[in-house]
């Protein structure tokens, strides 16, 4: 073939001359069963700290969030509702306890249907008020607020509230509680 | 791409392996929403240590069946496999899928299973055992995988050289409807024909490939690869005209272009069109000087200068190819240098190419060091980009592991304080509660007692009992009365006595006919009495959880929080060392491909400088050749001028 020979002999004295070098770095081959292992140890690495995770989620919800007081509020969506939600603000006793601004992997995570813990904390056995505010961009283009709220009875068991919001075009209640 | 890696890169992607946790159901337990809440935002992590705490939990459970969570197991089980194999867990993403396979678990479930396991198997470059897996397979497959299975097989058949069977599967998948591997099936299809020796099958499949119409940017780099792989099988084959015709169709702006226009600059010479071919080639001449076509193609363009006898422009290019290569080491060698002296690393690890979790593609927005200059040159090798996932991997690990031995000793603080807050205060709440708590003892026993009375008098009625205390006394005194007759008859008179009986007789008509309504009244009274008893007993419940709360806040944490201090400082000392390793490796890797890259430019180097020296013999000659010509001819036309007459 034509261009291949003439390729290699324009290669020809290069790998000849190669051989004269001195090789400026000393190069240290990586094995595949070096690699191979380190991964192994990294996979083993990782196991030990999801244990740990684990471990100490236990702790902490024993000494910060005891069961007695506990009280988690979480916020979900509609699945399918492609609503553009941009903050949320939950007032627990007319005090603000979480506020939040969400990311495109955020909002995208909700639609899918993942239900986000928004706020974990202590309150006292009894009632308590819960006022839930949300803004997202309408359709239109203008801003979509929305508010409501809800009476949360907390008895001597951890208390788990599910906020669930729906955007302009949704034919759902624009928000929804459930005691879990 | 090779082969191989384009089929990783697919069943990597979410549609094919991600299909179990993010398919929709009913959610019946809020902890499961928050995992897949996780899982949806590419946070394995958290998503793993929320489902391993749940699925803890939920087996944990005298009656895990009565649990919420018990209607999300199946999935969950699923789940954890492919959000480990996501973490790359492999290992752990292989045991969770062999411990469903050997669970009692629906003929779909296992081969949905089976399936995992394969990809797993595949993924990991074992293909004997990926075939084993994939052969664990009974029966129909899930449609939501039945694409994925096909072709996972079919690329299965191709690495175990069972290239018949994968050429009968990939062209019943080309009929599949809707089929989500498109131009891979026929990239792969051609593939196995070539391997089988059905050349002309293999030609013509990635000729039909390389005239999709597509705005998919993967189909677009396949269809592009195909037109390559075509137009270099052409060129090899010494068909000018057939490689020409299949470069031209390669994109410009594609990821093939560089190589597309060296060698349609390379067809051009085999014509023997050396001015043709350095119109390609200049091209090239203009793109990034560190991509091997563009420093080829630096080569190439005064070659074929020379080629067109123009000497001394081709000495000129290949100076200025000197140049560039001779720039390209200095960069290399510095690069090399900061990899040396750590600066990779760090710069790899750093929050600016951490903006978000796409930070393999925010590696482009790093800014121009020499420790950085080649990330993206590197992140081809799949070794590399593995090991770099896992560094990093690590890296966050690492953050974690500092961050909850800071919080450990937060939460000593904390217990510390509740300490100091509760301790001095328990013992006199303790003394003041014991006083309480004997005191509503003894009023809960005379409750009992006064029920026991009345039980007794809804059988024997004794009206007595439920005398008043001003008929009480009437009856002592009637009583101490009598005794006083008896003492002394002598006062007895049948008056007195006749007087006598008839106030006994008045104060038992009283006592015996209000018996019915007392009782009534002492009932209720009771009843009222045990709500009391009820309030009461629910505040020393209160008041005991909130001793207990009280006393829990602060006691029972040395020991746990300093075995997790331990282990978390063993894991830390662990994990620093599999780090230092790692990161080893990938300086290593670095540095063996940067020194490749140099070793070639060396190379380059050599030959232009002996390509230049030859350059410049050949124009020095053509000049001499000129002037001795030029000088001949002026010689002829004097002793023409002398001859005339």
């Amino acid at each position: 073939m034509h261009s291949h020979a003439q390729r290699k002999c324009l290669l020809f004295y290069s790998f000849f001359l190669a051989a004269l070098l001195s090789v400026a770095v000393n190069a240290e081959e990586v094995s595949r069963e070096q690699i191979k292992s380190l991964d192994e140890q990294v996979q083993d690495v990782k196991k030990d700290v999801l244990n740990l995770s684990a471990e100490l989620a236990k702790l902490e919800e024993k000494l910060l969030f005891p069961s007695n007081t506990q009280v988690s509020l979480f916020l979900s969506m509609h699945e399918g509702d492609d609503f553009r939600l941009d903050s949320v603000q939950i007032k627990l006793d007319d005090k603000v306890v979480a506020q939040h601004l969400y990311s495109f992997r955020e909002l995208e995570a909700l639609q899918m249907g993942g239900v986000q813990r928004l706020y974990l904390g202590n309150v006292r056995t009894g009632e308590h008020e819960l006022v839930v505010s949300y803004v997202g961009k309408a359709p239109a283009g203008g801003e979509y607020k929305r508010s409501g709220d809800y009476r949360v009875t907390k008895d001597i068991g951890p208390k788990f509230v599910e906020i669930k919001i729906a955007g302009p075009e949704s034919t759902e209640q624009d928000i929804q509680f459930r005691d879990w | 791409m090779s082969l191989r890696l384009c089929v990783a890169a697919l069943l990597l992607s979410p549609l094919a392996a991600f299909g179990t946790v993010k398919s929709h159901q009913e959610l019946r337990d809020i902890f499961y929403g928050e995992i897949l809440y996780h899982a949806y935002q590419d946070d394995y992590f958290g998503a793993i240590s929320h489902l391993d705490i749940e699925l803890g939990q939920h087996l944990g459970l005298d009656e895990p069946k009565l649990d919420s969570f018990a209607w999300h197991r199946g999935q969950a089980e699923f789940a954890v496999g492919d959000l480990e194999l996501y973490y790359r867990m492999h290992l752990r993403a292989g045991r969770a899928i062999e411990t469903v396979l050997a669970s009692n678990v629906a003929k779909t479930e296992r081969n949905e299973a089976a399936f995992r396991l394969a990809r797993l198997y595949y993924r990991k470059q074992d293909y004997v055992n990926a075939l084993h897996a994939i052969e664990l397979i009974e029966g129909e497959v899930a449609k939501s995988i039945r694409s994925d299975e096909m072709f996972l097989r079919a690329q299965i058949y191709v690495s175990v050289g069972k290239f018949e069977e994968a050429i009968k599967l990939l062209k019943s998948l080309r009929s599949v409807v809707n089929n989500p591997y498109g131009g891979y099936v026929e990239y792969n299809l051609a593939m196995a024909y070539l391997q089988t020796g059905l050349t002309e099958q293999g030609l013509s499949t990635l000729d039909d490939l390389g005239k999709v119409f597509t705005d998919d940017k993967a189909v677009l780099a396949l269809k592009d690869k195909g037109n390559l792989k075509l137009a270099n099988y052409y060129l090899d084959a010494g068909d000018a005209d057939k490689a020409g015709y299949y470069f031209s169709r390669i994109r410009l702006d594609g990821p093939f272009s560089n190589k597309a226009l060296l060698g349609a600059g390379w067809v051009e010479v085999a014509r023997k069109k050396y001015d043709r071919a350095l119109v390609t080639w200049s091209l090239l001449h203009e793109r990034e000087q560190t991509n091997y076509s563009v420093q080829e193609a630096m080569m190439a363009v005064p070659y074929a200068y020379s080629k067109l006898n123009v000497h001394g422009k081709a000495a000129i290019m290949y100076g200025k190819a000197m140049d560039v290569f001779a720039k390209e080491i200095d960069s290399l060698d510095a690069s090399i240098k900061s990899i040396r002296e750590g600066k990779f690393l760090t710069a790899l690890v750093s929050k600016q190419g951490e903006k978000d979790k796409n930070w393999v593609v925010n590696l482009r927005d790093l800014p121009d060091s020499p420790e950085t200059r080649y990330i993206m040159d590197l992140m081809a090798a799949h070794d590399f980009q593995e090991s770099l996932k896992n560094y990093k991997d690590l890296a966050d690990l690492r953050e974690n592991l500092t961050t909850w031995l800071r919080d450990l000793t937060v939460y000593e603080d904390i217990i510390e304080l509740r300490r100091r807050y509760y301790e001095p205060l328990l013992p006199p709440v303790e003394k003041k509660f014991k006083k309480l708590d004997s005191r509503m003892r003894l009023r809960v026993e005379q409750r009992d007692r006064l029920n026991e009375r009345i039980r007794s008098l809804l059988i024997l009625r004794r009206p007595e009992y439920l005398a008043t205390a001003d008929e009480r006394a009437l009856m002592d005194r009637l009583t101490k009365m009598k005794v006083d007759l008896e003492a002394n008859p002598s006062v007895a008179t049948e008056d007195i006595l006749y007087r006598m009986k008839r106030l006994s007789g008045v104060l038992d008509w009283r006592i015996k006919s209000a018996f019915d309504h007392r009782l009534t009244k002492a009932y209720k009274n009771l009843k009222d009495l045990d709500g009391v008893i009820d309030d009461l007993h629910k505040q020393h419940r209160a008041f005991i959880r909130t001793r207990q709360a009280a006393t829990q806040s602060y006691e029972g944490y040395t020991i746990p929080i300093q075995q997790l201090r331990t282990n978390l400082t063993e894991t830390q000392a662990k994990l620093k060392r599999i780090m230092a390793r790692q990161g080893r490796v990938l300086e290593q890797m670095a540095i063996n491909e940067l020194d490749k890259r140099r070793k070639r430019l060396e190379e380059y180097q050599i030959k232009a400088r002996f390509a230049l020296a030859e350059s410049y013999d050949r124009a020095t000659k053509q000049q001499e050749r000129k002037l001795l010509e030029q000088s001949a001819e002026a010689n002829a036309s004097s002793t023409d001028e002398k001859v005339a007459p």
